[in-house]
């Protein structure tokens, strides 16, 4: 009989597909695990639902469930319940260590372009706050792209959902 | 058909097609920068085409995949404005933004919906057509005394409510979209 923190565990060692130095859990993407008669079902929501990586993440998540010896159900759960916020602290620092500057937290209003133009967004690499928004978009649908006036490096901006 | 399922599949459709239009950017945009962007928000749009259409195969006993490329043309419910190949950056842009503007109020009127599943995806997809809507008010600031951009916008304004009967471009896109699919036996696993 599988245990949920054996599924934590076990999800935990998911590397994201796009960025692989933080795991599914640590993304802050799983939202839930219920055990049931050897059943383990999954919740999970993507970053955003033009994510390329949602089949592939959905895959990984059942092979590990059934490396346990249980049948998995892995469900998509696409509404608003979930935001960037929920990328735990560790996540946040790895992405900041791979070049990544984490999201901002979401506020009661949606982002504007006059935030993200502003330089409110710190270089991943220098630390400086002199950067500049290049590009709304980016490899993936989670991501801006940045330039770090400071250290001349460009670095990529998680979007806040 | 359920009325709920007409409107899931009214709003896919529009998704997907203009999801489609927009990827005809990738590689060939005025700057690479807009290449990044339009193809980026073609495969976001192509997301929300998915989701869509899987709420509305659970109630149809079928299967997203199936709703998107197992039709006929005939029966798609997109709106006229994201079936036309523009290949001109004018009216690509006033396509964008007519869109987004009219997209924003139909998400107002579904986040309010009594079914907690279509507003829950309403509100999941407003979240995310902020950035599209970012990037179109960019564009129309930056494009909105230019003569040919208002003249694109005024001729294609109409086209957001025709919604009966399809141009012969959408059977052109449809042929191209679905191409791969109907090499393969009905059923195929991909």
């Amino acid at each position: 009989m599988v245990a949920e923190e054996q599924v934590w565990e076990a999800l935990a060692e998911i590397p994201d597909p796009e960025i692989p130095v933080i795991s599914l859990v640590e993304l802050g993407v799983i939202r839930g695990v219920e055990i049931e008669d050897g059943r383990v079902r999954v919740d999970f929501t993507p970053t955003f639902l033009g994510c390329p990586a949602i089949e592939v993440m959905q895959t990984a998540m059942a092979e590990r469930i059934r490396e346990l010896g249980a049948e998995p159900e892995v469900r998509v759960l696409a509404d608003d319940s979930w935001s960037t916020d929920r990328i735990t602290p560790e996540g946040r620092e790895k992405l900041r260590e791979a070049g990544f500057a984490p999201p901002a937290p979401r506020e009661a209003g949606a982002p504007t372009l006059v935030q993200l133009q502003s330089q409110a967004f710190r270089c991943p690499y220098c630390g400086s706050s002199d950067t500049a928004l290049e590009n709304i978009f980016g490899p993936t649908p989670c991501r801006s792209l940045r330039y770090c006036r400071t250290c001349r490096q460009p670095f990529e901006q998680f979007k806040t959902i | 058909m359920s009325e709920r399922a007409e409107l899931l599949l009214g709003i896919a459709d529009d998704e997907l097609v203009l999801g489609w239009r927009d990827s005809e950017w990738t590689g060939i945009a005025p700057f690479l920068e807009e290449d990044v962007a339009f193809s980026s928000i073609a495969q976001n749009e192509i997301g929300h085409a998915r989701a869509l259409y899987e709420l509305a195969a659970q109630e149809l006993g079928t299967t997203a995949d199936e709703l998107a490329f197992d039709r006929q043309p005939e029966e798609y419910r997109c709106c006229r404005l994201v079936e036309l190949r523009l290949p001109d950056w004018e009216h690509t842009i006033a396509r964008h933004w007519l869109y987004e503007e009219a997209d924003a109020a139909r998400l107002e009127r579904l986040k309010a919906s009594d079914d907690p599943e279509v507003a829950g995806l309403a509100e999941k997809i407003d979240r995310e057509e902020v950035y599209h809507r970012m990037h179109a008010q960019m564009w129309f600031d930056r494009l909105k005394d230019e003569p040919r951009f208002v003249a694109a916008v005024d001729e294609l304004r109409p086209l957001i409510d025709v919604r009966d009967g399809h141009s012969p471009e959408l059977t052109e896109l449809w042929e191209q979209m679905t191409e791969v699919r109907r090499s393969q036996p009905a059923g195929t696993t991909w």
